[in-house]
């Protein structure tokens, strides 16, 4: 993962208690139907913050934005900006902006009449108007493409109009729906950094909805992982990875080992749980649980060691056979299947130039993670 | 063989419309373009020269001589037709227009209302079709005659005193033809509006545009086709519309309809009346090469 930038690492409104809220959706509900999309969910979000709506499609991220657009009414619950309620204010009195995940560029006019739109909507005089067109041109990098009709660009160049759209008004809450989910890779990163910049330069707060946990992690203060409707856990991206609250946030940012075993002791000095086939597992990390019962010890893959003979020293090392490598080039995954079936997932840096590995498929090996590289889950 | 055969059949396709067209339009319009050429006559058909095989090829070249331009330079020396013309387009052009105003509200709301109810609107739209047409304009007579319905129903609100000269006056006809053509304006626009991107509304409101501007920026631009679709199959058959001037409109009004009705049946001059309706053709072709290029450009834009 790629760290943020050093400026933002003081920015952390939501550990201050005296911080006051900007965006704050208390106990929001919205069913459509018999169907409920956003499920009792409460969410607080910070001036200037770049907040980041992860999880998996279908589970309410785009009506949640949708509801801070004024586009979906809640069924219940109310949602305050800068402590005022938004409920019964139209969309077009809010001061809040919104790219919409199908775009909605306006078919009859070009490149440059969507994004000067909403200025002269405002009333902006009209120098200044191109003035900012050209600039958000500029920043999507379709200075070129100004005077086409969005029915003659690509799926990219239509994503990044309507994204310069949306910025060109510098609303106070930018609602950003899959902003860079057709850009290719490489223009994905320069845009994400562009973003970021522009935020921070201009004091916006965003909140981005993904389906990319990269993205979410490279750009975001805190992320949301919300799933069926709910938010499961709400985070910096490095708690969000590293202490993860729930099996389902663990399995969902990045990939994890998860070993099951009832909860044996916890205290102080850590937990320890024993797997059914007897071995038993330590963290140093707290169990939110009680004694006796299933819980989860998860160890990311790259905190896995991984080795062909017993490792002398090792507190939680189990044994199995080689199962699949798979050889990426910065990095190598084993998977090793443990006797009971388990499969382990661990990886290795490949950080000395070497052809050929000392293991290979059906060895016997070990797999061992540290104490302190593993976190105890209950649910 | 097999794609020999599919040759054929794409060939076939081609030629069913242009034989359609040849048969069904070109043919019967040189026909009535030969008759304007011809001169009245008291006979069986009522104009000469006619032509025939039976006197032989040179016959009927030395026939071709005898035709003339005559019926047209004396139709634009009577002014009568040349009001008849203007006064048609006038009337077809103001009723084209007061349709659109009834139909757009029409189509707007049927295209917003739940996916639900709208195929029983669009039933409601088609219902009329079911009864004859001749038959809906009579009944008009029925609700617009001084003793009629509307005025009655007036009289019994206590908003009139005086029964409301409205049955053989030109306001009768533009009833008339808006109740008449209402489902050409509306059908057409229905299906521009209906397949209208929602979210662009939502677009727009998103950029500070309140629900009125909204509309004007983006439904009304983007419904243009389907304005133009309608307004050209309202305004094309109304300018020669016979059967509601007839009916509704006064003695004193002019319509090229019913002056092309009196010039073949009361006074049957056929090639004065074939002029008529050649003259009016050409009027109408105009507006048509319009609408086609408007179709051929909108469809280039890729909507
Ligand atoms: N207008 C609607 N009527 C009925 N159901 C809806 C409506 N809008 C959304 N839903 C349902 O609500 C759920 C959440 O939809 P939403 O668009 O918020 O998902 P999402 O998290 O944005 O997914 P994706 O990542 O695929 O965009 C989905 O199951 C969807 O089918
Ligand atoms: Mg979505």
């Amino acid at each position: 993962m790629e760290s943020l930038g050093s400026t933002r690492r003081s920015f952390a409104p939501w550990a201050d208690p005296k911080a006051k809220p900007y965006i704050q959706i208390e106990n929001v509900t919205k069913r459509f139907g018999d169907f409920t999309a956003v499920d009792d969910l409460t969410l607080t979000i910070y001036e200037r913050e770049f907040f980041a709506l992860l999880g998996a499609s279908g589970c309410g991220k785009s009506t949640l934005l949708r509801m801070l657009g004024g586009f979906e009414t809640p069924s219940a619950g109310r949602i305050l900006l800068d402590g005022q309620d938004l409920r019964g204010i139209p969309p077009y009195k809010r001061p809040v902006n919104m790219m919409f995940q199908s775009y909605a560029l306006f078919p009859h006019m070009s490149v440059e009449a969507n994004i000067a739109f909403g200025l002269k909507q405002e009333g902006m005089p009209r120098g200044q108007i191109a003035e900012r067109v050209v600039q958000m041109l500029k920043l999507v990098k379709l200075e070129q493409f100004a005077a086409r009709k969005p029915h003659q660009l690509s799926g990219g160049q239509r994503q990044r109009v309507a994204l310069a759209r949306s910025l060109a008004k510098r609303p106070k809450v930018l609602l950003l729906d899959e902003p860079l989910g057709a850009l290719d890779k490489k223009l994905r990163e320069e845009t994400q950094f562009e973003l970021m910049d522009l935020q921070h330069e201009l004091g916006l707060t965003f909140v981005v909805v993904t389906h990319d946990q990269e993205e979410a992690m490279t750009m975001a203060d805190r992320i949301a992982i919300m799933e069926k409707g709910n938010v499961l856990q709400v985070a910096t991206p490095p708690e969000i990875y590293e202490a993860p609250n729930s099996r389902f946030v663990a399995d969902f940012v990045g990939s994890i080992n998860m070993f099951e075993g009832k909860l044996r002791e916890k205290g102080s000095r850590g937990s320890r749980i024993v797997r059914p086939d007897g071995l038993a597992l330590s963290a140093d990390a707290p169990a939110d649980a009680v004694v006796g019962d299933m819980v989860w010890m998860a160890v990311r893959p790259e905190k896995m060691k991984v080795s062909g003979a017993r490792p002398d020293n090792a507190v939680n090392s189990m044994e199995g056979e080689v199962w699949d490598i798979a050889y990426l080039g910065d990095m190598t995954i084993y998977y090793v299947k443990l006797d009971d079936g388990t499969i382990v997932k661990a990886s290795t840096v490949n950080s000395l130039r070497k052809i050929g590995d000392e293991l290979t498929w059906h060895d016997r090996a070990w797999v061992s993670f540290a104490p302190d590289a593993a976190v105890v889950l209950a649910r | 063989m097999n794609r020999a055969l599919s040759a054929i059949f794409r060939r076939l396709v081609i030629v069913v419309p242009y034989a359609w067209l040849l048969v069904f339009f070109l043919v019967p319009f040189f026909i009535v373009f030969k008759i304007s050429l011809s001169q009245t006559a008291i006979a069986m058909p009522p104009y000469v020269p006619t032509f025939g095989l039976a006197e032989g090829w040179s016959a009927l070249f030395g026939r071709l001589g005898e035709l003339s331009f005559e019926n047209y330079v004396w139709l634009f020396g009577d002014p009568l037709y040349v009001n008849a013309y203007l006064s048609s387009v006038w009337i077809a052009g103001v009723s084209t227009a007061l349709t659109l105003a009834v139909g757009y509200p029409i189509a707007y709301g049927m295209a917003r209302a739940p996916s639900s109810v709208r195929p029983l609107l669009l039933m409601l739209v088609i219902l009329p079709f079911w009864t004859s047409f001749l038959i809906r304009v009579y009944a008009w007579i029925g609700i617009l005659k001084p003793e009629g319905l509307l005025n009655q129903f007036l009289f019994f609100l206590g908003v009139i005193d005086q029964p409301l000269i409205i049955l053989n006056t030109t306001t009768a006809i533009y009833i008339g033809i808006v109740y008449s053509y209402l489902p050409f304006m509306v059908l057409p626009l229905y299906a521009t509006l209906e397949k209208m991107d929602y979210s662009l509304i939502e677009a727009a409101g998103d950029l500070g545009c309140p629900p009125l501007t909204a509309f004007w920026k983006i439904t009304f631009p983007l419904s243009l086709p389907g304005v133009l679709a309608g307004c050209m199959l309202v305004f094309i058959p109304a300018v020669g519309e016979f059967v509601i001037p007839d009916l509704l409109g006064g003695p004193r009004t002019l319509m090229i309809g019913k002056t092309l009705w009196t010039e073949f049946f009361n006074n049957r001059d056929w090639p004065v009346a074939s002029a008529v309706a050649v003259i009016l053709l050409i009027i109408l072709v105009v507006p048509i090469v319009f609408f086609q290029r408007a179709q051929a450009r909108a469809q280039e834009a890729g909507r």
